[in-house]
């Protein structure tokens, strides 16, 4: 009996007319399927060629960018915004550089958008020479932070304290001029804010406190000295800083990504504190919770903006004026946390009681059990889920040209209002609008997904 | 080591600080959070009441009986602004209604088929299925709406130049004219004999199917019932007279159409927007549910002797169904939602009509309390038929 060695070796790897074969006329179903849809293809491929190069008017996009960008923030105050940029891509850079894996991807994208935006191919007088050369200016400082994030003194914390800063000054760069003083009392109470919860944070793993809370410790009693001190000029500290900008004015992709930020950011802790609250013992909180998340749920968003625009504020005390971008950006939070809970309390179901059971055997206490054992776990498991729904916020953020926010799409359309020659030109908008959209989806889903290879989500 | 055991003289039993109990704390607990919950709420409503009396306020549901005084564009009841508000309510629900009763299933039928061009193994319409269900699914919906309203429905030749598809079906600024058929006098036996058919048939096919799984016996039950089903309504037509159904082709008369049915371009934009968008999400829904089907069971039937289209229809359905249902129906649901958007595009529904009784004063929370009502009851609903289906395919559970 004779072995053949032949039967050993793998196959041959198929050249490609047996790809095309196999995949592409396997049968004869297929092969008259494909044929049809290779014409179909040619001539759609055609016709958008043609439309691009013969019929397609990019006037109302290109002549436009900073509207499309920015809105009506007054012009001699877009050095604002300039900063609050450079800052935030500094700190992508940064945080590349310390966590790497998931921010190579936003960093790189966000580089990307500069460099796409600096480098547009086209006669403005609004990009002018020095505005593009800090839009590239910021791409060199991604790369900068990102070589700064690699050197060993440059720890996670740092980074992240970095971001809470950034947060705090970039608010006061961009939010309506208020006085020395003013600044000075938001600056130490959101320090106070920041010690308190890494005090709590602290509490729960059990450890003491480190330098990170002696440097905030030391930031605020600063702030606190300085204010002080300042008592004794009231000239100087009742001047207002920088002129008042109204939210009014605010619009395009800074409305757009200022509500999608705001509202992934602020959502996410509210939906996992419905989820808890969802499947708490204490029956009021487990009521009103439930009742929360089933009633929003159950609404369409545009519903829910309207409350917030409209309703809110007839069940507020009338001196309560909560601004028009807030009231949205609170709708879009809480439609989105209610979701959010919904995929954190699948999350909570799918860790097993034996992990509690073990828990509490070596002695950890509820809260401890809930921040080190039970969330972790559950959160990990519906990272794709809680992503899905961020991709949902951002897509939703056009709902608020309903309640008269000029975002993206709510831009376009006034453009497009603005000049009578334009409304033949709103396919083009439109289309320019929907890619923006896309690209940015695509890059969130794109992310997302590394994240599970990372985490190993569905390994288990 | 319990408190009885021989030792315990020697350890006092130590009681627990009331602080560190645990029934102590939860009912504490439960204390504050009713407070703070309960207190919460007294607050909101007293707010309430004081802004409504500073403004004088009328909170009452009066104005339902009173004149509307606003038109709606394409009722599809007969409306006009002399009608009551809660009868202008009704038509915008019966809108959203019709809207989403036809989108769903046209979103079905075109996920289905993006569904499985997904699963298909010819590589080209694999990727076109793909490319539409990414391009749908990271887009906007309201973009997308907009991009099928304002340069395409709204941007129509007027009704002279209209573009002419086979059908003959018109589109124009009008608006979409289809050729639409209409029942003539006398057609009631065909509708009667059409309704016998597809109930005598639905219960043929149950009656022989369950004979054919009890006993093993061949019973035709696929034959008997589709021939029931072709029968029954031929012989209909013959009954009623030869022709019960005649074909309403639109005509260009003057400056506009007669006859045929018409779709305002608003309506067209809003439906074609609906169905592309929730297609792409039904069509992943098809496919994960086709796929979580394992490949051991159709080996495994294949190996049985069963015909690939027996695999189909008896192995991979019904297991894929079970998977595919849940998210479908919420699919369903959120284009009932997503069809409020309609508003921004110059469709009324309920909530277009909900929205002009705001800004009228004095009505903005009853109305917007009835829109509430309104979208929480389909959803409630929904979900009611979700968890009955549930229940019923947890029991066949193996």
């Amino acid at each position: 009996m004779s072995i053949s060695t032949e039967a050993a070796r793998p196959p041959e790897p198929p050249g490609p007319l047996t790809w095309v074969r196999r995949n592409l006329f396997n049968s004869l179903f297929n092969s008259l399927l494909t044929i049809l849809m290779v014409f179909v293809i040619f001539y759609t491929v055609r016709g958008v060629i043609y439309w691009i190069v013969n019929v397609a008017d990019w006037r109302p996009v290109v002549n436009f960018p900073f509207l499309y960008l920015v809105g009506q923030y007054p012009r001699d105050q877009l050095w604002r915004i300039g900063l609050s940029t450079s800052l935030i891509a500094i700190l992508f850079g940064l945080s590349w550089g310390t966590w790497g894996g998931l921010i190579r991807t936003f960093a790189v994208s966000l580089g990307a958008f500069f460099a796409v935006v600096a480098l547009l191919p086209v006669q403005s007088n609004e990009l002018t020479i020095p505005v593009r050369g800090a839009l590239l200016a910021n791409v060199l400082l991604i790369f900068l932070g990102f070589r700064l994030g690699r050197l060993q003194a440059v720890k996670g914390s740092f980074t992240a304290i970095a971001w809470l800063l950034a947060i705090e000054v970039i608010t006061l760069i961009l939010l309506p001029g208020l006085s020395l003083r003013e600044t000075l009392t938001l600056l130490i109470g959101s320090a106070l804010v920041f010690i308190i919860v890494y005090i709590i944070y602290q509490a729960i793993r059990v450890g003491g406190i480190n330098s990170t809370l002696r440097i905030l410790i030391l930031i605020a009693v600063i702030l606190l000295a300085a204010e002080i001190a300042l008592a004794s000029f009231p000239n100087l500290a009742n001047t207002p800083l920088l002129q008042k900008v109204a939210t009014t004015s605010w619009g395009g992709l800074l409305v757009t990504f200022f509500l999608a930020a705001g509202g992934i950011v602020l959502s996410f802790p509210i939906g996992v504190v419905l989820a808890l609250g969802r499947r708490s013992s204490l029956p009021v909180v487990k009521v009103f919770c439930t009742t929360f998340i089933e009633v929003v749920r159950g609404v369409p968003l545009v519903t829910i903006l309207f409350m917030f625009s409209v309703i809110l504020q007839l069940f507020m005390p009338p001196e309560a004026r909560i601004d028009r971008l807030l009231r949205a950006l609170m709708g879009m939070t809480f439609f989105s946390a209610a979701y959010t809970a919904e995929n954190v309390r699948g999350g909570l179901q799918a860790v097993s009681q034996g992990q509690v059971e073990a828990a509490k055997s070596v002695g950890l206490n509820s809260v401890q059990i809930m921040s080190l054992i039970v969330l972790p776990q559950a959160l990990r498991a519906v990272i794709p889920a809680i992503v899905g729904q961020f991709i949902a916020l951002f897509k939703d953020t056009t709902l608020v040209i309903i309640v008269g926010i000029n975002e993206l799409l709510g831009i376009g359309k006034s453009i497009i209002n603005s000049d009578p020659e334009f409304i033949q030109l709103q396919a083009e908008v439109f289309i320019f609008i929907a890619m923006v959209f896309w690209i940015s989806s695509y890059i969130l889903s794109y992310a997302s997904r590394q994240l599970e290879t990372t985490l190993g989500v569905g390994e288990r | 080591m319990t408190s009885k055991g021989p030792l315990s003289i020697f350890t006092r039993r130590r009681e627990i600080p009331l602080w560190r109990d645990e029934r102590v704390l939860q009912a504490i607990a439960q204390v504050i959070s009713a407070f703070v919950v309960i207190g919460f709420i007294i607050w909101i409503i007293i707010n309430f009441f004081e802004a409504a009396r500073g403004r004088g306020l009328n909170l009452g549901f009066g104005f339902l009986q009173e004149p509307a005084e606003f038109p709606i564009s394409d009722p599809i009841l007969p409306f006009d602004p002399s009608r009551s508000f809660g009868y202008a309510f009704l038509v915008g629900v019966v809108k959203t209604l019709l809207v989403a009763g036809i989108g769903v299933v046209l979103a079905t039928v075109l996920g289905i088929i993006v569904g499985l061009a997904r699963l298909s193994t010819n590589w080209l319409l694999n990727k076109i299925a793909l490319a539409y269900i990414e391009i749908h699914r990271n887009i906007p919906l309201l973009v997308l709406l907009f991009l099928w309203y304002f340069p395409v429905f709204n941007s129509l030749p007027p009704v002279k130049d209209s573009i002419v598809w086979p059908g003959p079906t018109y589109l124009s600024e009008r608006g979409l004219y289809l050729t639409w058929p209409r029942l003539e006098p006398g057609s009631g036996i065909l509708v009667i004999s059409i309704i016998f058919a597809i109930v005598l048939a639905l219960i043929a096919f149950i009656l022989l199917r369950r004979r054919r799984v009890a006993t093993g016996q061949q019973t035709y039950h696929v034959v008997i019932s589709l021939a029931i089903l072709l029968i029954l309504p031929t012989a209909g037509w013959f009954l009623s007279g030869g022709s019960p159904i005649r074909m309403d082709t639109p005509v260009l008369e003057g400056f506009n159409f007669t006859g045929g049915m018409r779709l305002t371009p608003e309506f067209a934009a809003l439906l074609v927007g609906l169905v592309t968008y929730t297609a792409a999400f039904i069509a992943e829904v098809v496919r994960a549910g086709i796929q979580s089907v394992h490949v051991g069971q159709v080996e495994a039937a294949k190996s049985v002797g069963l015909s690939s289209f027996q695999v189909t229809s008896l192995v991979i359905f019904p297991q894929a169904l079970r998977v595919i249902i849940p998210p479908l129906i919420s699919q369903y649901l959120n284009l009932t939602k997503n069809s409020s958007l309609a508003l921004l595009i110059g469709y009324q529904d309920l909530f277009g009509v909900a929205k002009i009784a705001i800004n009228q004063a004095g009505r903005a929370v009853q109305v917007f309390f009835m829109v509430m009502a309104t979208y929480l009851t389909m959803s409630l609903i929904t979900s009611l038929v979700l968890n009955i289906y549930n229940r019923r395919i947890q029991l066949v559970e193996r």
